[in-house]
This record gives C-alpha cells, sequence and structure tokens, in this order.
C-alpha cells in the first residue's frame, strides 16, 4: 500500500497534475481570508472595467501633494491623452496635405505632434474635405494646443449661500500623491463583470463553489455506479438483468439530454448549487456501474473470492474485502474523472442558462454565461471570460492529468 | 481401503456447459460417479479436459447445468448462503495456483483466523487461537512468528501451497479437493507438499479427491483413479487395474506419455 503511494507520488503526470489541484485548492481556500468580500457584491457602476489599480480622485485631492518634475511626464500625459482615433484623423489630414505616408508613424506621439504644429493650417483647403469635417480638425487642434498649456486646474467649491463657485486651490501639473497614502484604493486584477463586481473575487468563489458541485456530482455518480456495478457484476441473474436495463435506458438517452430535461423541469428558483450538483451525480452514474460491474465480472471467479467463500464469508463481506479493494484504484480514477467531467457538466448547463440560479453564488459556468450574454467576447472584454476558461481548463486538466497518472502506475503496460 | 464403503459424494448424470450457441463449451458432459469415506481418488485427464470444473461443481462454487450431487447419501441442498457455510465446513479445497488463491489485501493471520472462526472458534482466548495457528504452522514445516503480519504474496510457491495445508489443518473437513496442488510448484518443494497432504489426510482421515494431469503420481497417491477426457470420465477402477491394465485408448496414451510409470515411482522425479 505505501509501495504504491510512493509510485504515483514518483509519477510525473500525477505529481503536475496534484501540483495544479492542489494550488487552485489553496487558493480557493485563501483567497477569502485576505479579500473577505462577499463574491457578488456591486462595486462598479458601469460594465466591464479593465484591470488596474484604482485609486479614488477625490481621495487623491485630499492627499499629501508632492512635486515631481519629471521629464516624460508632460510627453506621457499627452501621449495617453491623445486618443487612437485622433491619432488616425492626424494622419489621415496629413497625407491628404501632401506628407508622404512612410513618414507619418502614429505610435509615435512626439514626431506626430511636432508633424501636426508644422503643417497645420486651419484656412488650407484639402480638396473632398466636407465643412464638418474641417471643424473637427479646427477643434482637434485646439484641444492638442490645451494638451501642450502647461497651466494647472483649479479646484472650486461652490458657495452654500451664492451659490457662486469659489476657488478652493489648484493642482499643478507636476503635483503627485503617493498611492500609499491615498484612502482608498482598489486594486482590480481582473476589472470588472457585466454587473460592476470584483471579477478576480468572483472567480475564486465560483471555482470553489464549481468544485464543490464538481465533488458532491462526482461522489454521487461514483456512489451509485459503484453500488449497482458491485451488485450487478457480483450477484449477477435477474439482479443483473434489472441492473443492466436501467442502466441502458440510461445510456440509450444522452446523460446530458437528460440533464437538461430534468434541469429545465425543476425550474429557476428551484435549482441551487447544490440540487444541481445532485441532478448530475444522478444523470452520470452509468459508465461507472458499467465499468466496474465488467471488472467485478472478471474478478468473482477469481480463486481468491473462491476461497473466501470456503472460508464461510458472507456475500457482502466478499464483496467488502475481496472485490472492492481489487477494484479501488480503478474507482478512484473513475471518481477523478467524475468530478471533473461534473465540472464540465454544470458549465455547460449554466451556459444554456439552465445553471444554478444566479442569486446565490457564483459558478464558473454561470460567469461564462453572463459574459456571453453580455457580449464580453464581441467588445473584447477578456477579462471577463478568459480567466473563467483558463480556470475551468486547469481544473480538468489537473484532474485527468491525475488520472493519467494514476493510469500508469496502476497499469504498468501504459507506462513510457 | 475400508471393507463397508460409504459413499460421501456422489454425482449424477452431473454436467456443465459454459456460454452458448456457437460458443458453447460442455466442461463437464454428464460424468457419474460415486466417491466413498476416506478414499482416495484421482481424477486425471489433460489441460482442458474440466478437472478444475468439476472440482468447482463438487464445491458447489458453480452451479451444475444438468444432473445432480448427492452428499452423503442424500441430495446435496446449497440452495440457500446459510446452507453452503454449513456445506463448505465438510468440503475444502486447494487450488492450482497458489499465487492467485489468496487474497493480495489480506495478511497471513487473516487466512488462519478464518478457518479457526469457521470452526466455531470465534470466542477463543487470543492465546488459544494463536496456539492453534503455530500448531497449524508447525505441521507443514513454517514458523508462524515469521508469517505472522507478512502478506501471503511476499512467500514462495511452495510456502504458499504449505500455507494452504496449514489452513485445511485448521478446518479439518471431511472431503478435501486438491486441484493440481503442485502444479504450479518447482520439483523440489513437490514430493514435501504431497507428503503434508498425504500425512494430514492419514491423521484425520478426510476423503482426498486429488485432481493431477499426472497419471504417474496419480498412481503413486491414490486408491481410485477416474480418467476424464473432454468432460467425460472415459475409465474408472482401481489405480492398479487403470493404471497396470488399462483399457479405453485415452488410458493408453496418457500412460505411454510417461514412459518411466511401471518402475517403482520414484520421488526425486515427482
Ligand atoms: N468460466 C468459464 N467460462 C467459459 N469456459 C470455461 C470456464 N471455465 C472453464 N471453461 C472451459 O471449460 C473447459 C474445461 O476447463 P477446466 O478449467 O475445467 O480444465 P482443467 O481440466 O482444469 O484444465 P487444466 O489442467 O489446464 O487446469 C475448458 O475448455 C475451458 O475453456
Ligand atoms: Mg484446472
Amino acid at each position: 500500500m505505501n509501495n504504491t503511494l510512493r509510485q504515483i507520488f514518483r509519477s510525473g503526470k500525477f505529481v503536475t497534475g496534484f501540483a495544479i489541484f492542489v494550488a487552485i485548492l489553496l487558493g480557493t481556500l485563501i483567497y477569502p481570508l485576505i479579500i473577505t468580500d462577499a463574491p457578488l457584491t456591486i462595486i462598479g457602476q458601469g460594465t466591464f472595467f479593465p484591470p488596474g489599480i484604482y485609486v479614488s480622485v477625490y481621495d487623491s485631492l485630499g492627499s499629501t501633494r508632492y512635486t515631481l518634475d519629471l521629464g516624460e511626464a508632460n510627453f506621457n500625459r499627452i501621449a495617453s491623452r491623445l486618443s487612437e482615433e485622433d491619432r488616425i484623423a492626424i494622419k489621415e489630414w496629413l497625407v491628404a496635405a501632401g506628407i508622404p505616408e512612410a513618414d507619418i508613424d502614429t505610435a509615435d506621439t512626439q514626431k506626430l505632434l511636432t508633424q501636426w504644429e508644422e503643417n497645420f493650417d486651419a484656412k488650407k483647403s484639402i480638396p473632398g474635405m466636407t465643412n464638418a469635417k474641417r471643424n473637427y480638425y479646427v477643434r482637434l487642434d485646439k484641444s492638442i494646443d490645451g494638451l501642450l498649456s502647461a497651466e494647472g486646474a483649479i479646484l472650486a467649491q461652490a458657495n452654500a449661500e451664492t451659490g457662486a463657485l469659489e476657488q478652493t486651490g489648484t493642482v499643478e501639473q507636476s503635483d503627485f500623491v503617493n498611492v500609499q497614502q491615498v484612502a482608498n484604493v482598489r486594486f482590480l486584477p481582473l476589472g470588472t463583470d457585466n454587473f460592476g463586481r470584483d471579477m478576480l473575487t468572483e472567480l475564486v468563489a465560483a471555482t470553489r463553489v464549481s468544485l464543490i458541485i464538481g465533488f458532491v456530482a462526482g461522489i454521487i455518480a461514483t456512489l451509485i455506479g459503484l453500488t449497482l456495478g458491485l451488485l450487478a457484476g457480483y450477484i449477477g441473474g435477474p439482479v443483473d438483468d434489472g441492473i443492466m436495463f436501467i442502466t441502458n435506458l440510461f445510456t440509450v438517452i444522452p446523460s446530458f439530454v437528460l440533464l437538461i430535461l430534468i434541469s429545465f423541469s425543476i425550474g429557476q428558483e428551484q435549482r441551487g448549487a447544490f440540487t444541481v450538483a445532485v441532478v448530475i451525480g444522478f444523470t452520470s452514474w452509468v459508465w461507472t456501474a458499467r465499468a466496474v460491474r465488467a471488472q467485478v465480472i472478471s474478478l468473482r471467479n477469481r480463486d481468491h473470492v473462491n476461497l473466501s467463500k470456503l472460508s464461510g464469508h458472507s456475500t457482502v463481506h466478499i464483496i467488502l474485502t475481496d472485490i472492492l479493494p481489487y477494484i479501488a484504484s480503478y474507482v478512484v480514477m473513475a471518481l477523478i474523472l467524475q468530478i471533473s467531467s461534473g465540472i464540465l457538466a454544470e458549465a455547460g448547463l449554466s451556459i444554456l442558462g439552465l445553471g444554478p440560479k444566479t442569486t446565490d453564488v457564483p459558478t464558473l459556468g454561470l460567469m461564462m454565461n453572463w459574459a456571453r450574454i453580455y457580449q464580453a467576447d464581441i467588445q473584447g472584454r477578456w477579462w471577463a471570460y478568459l480567466p473563467v476558461l483558463v480556470t475551468i481548463a486547469m481544473v480538468t486538466f489537473s484532474m485527468n492529468l491525475m488520472n493519467t497518472g494514476l493510469d500508469q502506475v496502476f497499469n504498468p503496460a501504459l507506462r513510457d | 481401503m475400508q471393507l463397508e464403503k460409504k459413499p460421501c459424494l456422489t454425482g449424477v448424470g452431473l454436467t456443465k456447459t459454459f456460454g452458448m450457441g456457437r460458443t458453447k463449451t460442455v466442461a463437464v458432459d454428464h460424468v457419474d460417479f460415486t466417491f466413498y469415506e476416506g478414499e482416495i481418488v484421482s481424477i486425471v485427464g489433460e489441460s482442458g479436459s474440466g478437472k478444475t470444473t468439476l472440482a468447482k461443481l463438487l464445491l458447489g462454487l458453480i452451479n451444475e447445468t444438468e444432473g445432480s450431487v448427492e452428499f452423503l447419501g442424500k441430495k446435496r441442498d446449497i440452495s440457500s448462503g446459510k446452507k453452503k457455510q454449513e456445506y463448505w465446513k465438510s468440503i475444502q479445497a486447494i487450488f492450482q495456483d497458489p499465487f492467485s488463491s489468496y487474497n493480495i489485501f489480506n495478511k497471513i493471520d487473516a487466512v488462519l483466523l478464518d478457518c479457526i472462526h469457521m470452526r466455531g472458534g470465534k470466542n477463543l482466548p487470543q492465546a488459544k487461537k494463536v496456539e492453534l495457528m503455530i500448531e497449524a504452522c508447525k505441521f507443514v514445516n513454517l514458523k508462524f512468528e515469521e508469517l505472522t503480519n507478512k502478506y501471503p504474496f511476499e512467500l514462495s510457491g511452495g510456502q504458499m501451497q504449505r500455507l494452504m495445508i496449514a489452513r485445511i489443518f485448521l478446518l479439518k473437513p471431511k472431503i478435501l479437493i486438491a486441484d493440481e496442488p503442485t502444479s504450479m510448484i518447482d520439483a523440489c518443494s513437490r514430493a514435501t507438499i504431497l507428503d503434508y497432504l498425504i500425512q494430514l489426510r492419514n491423521e484425520i482421515g478426510m476423503t482426498l479427491i486429488f485432481i493431477t494431469h499426472d497419471i504417474g503420481l496419480a498412481y503413486y497417491v491414490s486408491d481410485t483413479v477416474y480418467i476424464m477426457e473432454r468432460g467425460k470420465i472415459v475409465e474408472r477402477g482401481s489405480a492398479d487395474d487403470v493404471i497396470l491394465r488399462p483399457r479405453a485408448a485415452y488410458t493408453k496414451r496418457l500412460i505411454s506419455d510417461v514412459p518411466k510409470i511401471y518402475e517403482e515411482w520414484d520421488l526425486s522425479t515427482v
């Protein structure tokens, strides 16, 4: 037994899979201890805020200001404010004005602005340009001038009595605050989702819930499959016929279709995460039952089973001590596969809108569903679906890797 | 041989078929026989002739397709689990392949303890149980102290078969079916194992049904010999009759395969 364990942990595939799985598991356990927010609280007004560090503007105005003279500050500011559309518009005008296209680089802010300064002339008429377009260029030129100005911004407050604005201070371009000293800073490594919820917190909670769904579904499926497989295989006869009849019924109807039908008939309100897990478990035991039955049939006529009978053991005792230990490794592998397919089944159901109800807890499938409904993929909000996909992939990948590793230990013929 | 023979196992038209349609095999084909109490019977046949299947039928480990078995003069009744457990107190077996006979997850102590429990020794004090196990191991020249807490697969094939005999020593059944107990064992251990088997049989006076493919060995150990060919019993009689004066062609062929048969059976070549 110890020897087998040692062999298992010497298998590279198993260890890799196990390490990934444990890392994910630890992540879902430790993260909530650090970030204690409820995973479904809406913090952002608006959808799909990109990943990054969010600093409270109001609080930064009140924080200690430091003056930093940074050579590149001005340039950076302009570069970040000059939008992609403006850059393309500038390029268009310059080309129309006769500058060779090869000389213009929209990524090089400095050069682009210099070329603009040198060449732009509001009065110059460019053939084929509409009035509206011309006005747009005049506005663009003004705003570029504004960008280049070195003046600070004025802070004003409305007087409570007169309602007139009174200047309370200025913010110079060289003013800086230390992020450490700003009262409210929020790091959103994965931004927010369509409802304005912190993606990472949600993802961690979803991973945990999905793992639980997978485990519950996997354990239910394995228990049912194992019990039926053992009974059908060992007892045989009419018991076998009866069990195989039910098993065949379930085989003919694909379990996912059955899953969809049952989930649909349960109704959205009744579908908690646990219910969904149970339904998945009750529809996916079939192949475990078949596989266990086949294994048991090949075991039941072995001499050690006969010897156990001759030693006066009862059927239950024989199943538990002479059959079960021999298929235990196999059952563990089946369990791992059932867990990972349970996670996938939940994801599949949720993407179809038949997953757990959306108000309780997030699941990986629900997150995919939300991202899909709010068209995160079309809008290029990768942070709303890519991390979820990667998590699903990593969880199932790690489990399948463990499984392959176990398979190689238990079936020496597969070793490479 | 005893003067007054009491039948202990009788087969009437006993048949076992496996599979159906084109894959149907008749492993045991309408065999009739009577084994008497206390005798040593050999069943001889080639590989695939149905010896193991017949043994399993006699043990009640598989159900006969046709025919019936009488046990101690009455029709055998093993219709329920309880009755089977009762039956197995009287009839035991040693299997062909010692390496697959043991549950690899059970320790040797458990194997022997099961036998003590089966004989109603469940409530014996621990010391008494150990004493019994030591005695049984000693009988087959094994040291219980060295075996305790070990697994059967840590033993050699010969040691495993000797442990099987120790098991029978504890169980003291009326009938023992030994299915080629030495076919998987090296030549040196064979003789010792046979010796222990015969010695045990003499000690507890059980009926020994000895299955072998080696007609010479059958001649050496048994009172009565049955020859099996493809599921059928083709010849039967006292060992002397069958082997020294064979009638069936099949028996003659089996004997001609063993050139030394007319010489004194020499244990060193077993
Ligand atoms: N469980 C089974 N299912 C199908 N066929 C079987 C089964 N057991 C035995 N047979 C067939 O029955 C025939 C007799 O087999 P059996 O094991 O009784 O032979 P045997 O005389 O013991 O041979 P050996 O000397 O090799 O042990 C063989 O043809 C075998 O293929
Ligand atoms: Mg055999």
